[in-house]
């Protein structure tokens, strides 16, 4: 079995958004407690970091092709967000789906980042401070929640949309 | 001679009883550092959402916020976000990082800017604004 480059670059947008989604509970749990400050500082920049590389592949690498203009004559099949505008039954997984997809996923890693430049300046204060950890957790909920509207649309988009262009 | 069992679990208990006892040794730092990484946080998300207004309310916006092709104006719509969150960032943190901050208050604008950037970048929103 081999991939396409395409396939390669897509797969590496999927496995770092799926990445983030799964370490988001464990991090929910160290900052409710508190507990294992350690895990936590390695865990929310871990987590900050796989946030900007899924949103800085997601739109660089994968995007383009996805919005490649058809030349004259060309097979749709091919060139996803025509496809999907020229079918009037799905033209709103465009239209809404992929529009809020590449803007509300690129929140995610803005705040991630905030959260985890934050526990890691202040460590072991965060124990203490409830007040501080409450709203880093309300960041981070924000974060995941944005990064999963964004993933679930994809992963939506993904299964509407044919995926031949990854085969080029 | 006396033999002692060392739990497994024992090296991680020290490593966190050494990363709290450390931190703790250290002076508290005042509020301003944590109230200027969250409040920038909630300026760059809603300026993600001022920038995708923009460009669907503006022809010239969006194809000045075009600095790649391929990718469209959503290039620049986050490249500014982003250029802007980080200003704001540095900006509030050289103000405030020795200072004590109303940091319920800061809380409070942070959440409704990142509220504002939630609506900005909501397609029903922004689609009012779009040039038809």
């Amino acid at each position: 079995m081999s991939l396409t480059h395409r396939e390669f670059w897509m797969m590496v947008h999927l496995g770092l958004g799926v990445m983030f989604l799964h370490t988001f509970f464990e991090g929910i749990l160290w900052l409710h407690t508190g507990e294992r400050l350690r895990r936590l500082r390695i865990g929310t920049g871990v987590m900050a970091l796989v946030a900007w590389l899924t949103v800085v592949s997601g739109t660089w690498l994968v995007y383009p092709w996805y919005r490649a203009k058809p030349p004259a004559g060309a097979d749709l099949a091919d060139y996803p967000r025509a496809y999907l505008l020229a079918n009037p039954s799905i033209s709103q997984w465009h239209i809404f789906g992929m529009e809020w997809k590449e803007h509300v996923g690129w929140l995610s890693p803005i705040l991630a980042t905030a959260v985890a430049w934050t526990v890691l300046r202040y460590g072991g204060q965060l124990a203490r401070d409830r007040r501080l950890r409450q709203v880093l957790l309300v960041l981070f909920v924000a974060a995941f929640t944005t990064a999963g509207i964004a993933g679930a649309l994809g992963a939506f988009i993904n299964k509407v949309a044919p995926n031949t262009f990854l085969d080029g | 001679m006396a033999h002692i069992e060392i739990d497994p679990v024992t090296p991680s208990i020290i490593e966190e009883i050494n990363s709290l006892t450390s931190s703790s040794d250290r002076p508290a730092l005042p509020n301003g550092q944590a109230g200027a990484a969250i409040l920038s946080a909630g300026i760059g998300s809603a300026l993600l959402g001022f920038f995708v207004v923009l460009a669907e309310a503006s022809t010239t916006a969006k194809q000045l916020m075009t600095l790649d092709a391929g990718v469209g104006p959503l290039s620049g719509k986050t490249t500014f976000a982003v250029a802007g969150w980080l200003i704001a960032w540095a900006v509030l943190h050289s103000r405030w990082r020795k200072q004590t901050i109303d940091f319920a208050r800061i809380t409070m604008i942070a959440l409704i800017l990142l509220g504002l950037g939630l609506l900005g970048t909501f397609p029903p929103f922004y689609m009012l604004f779009a040039q038809h």
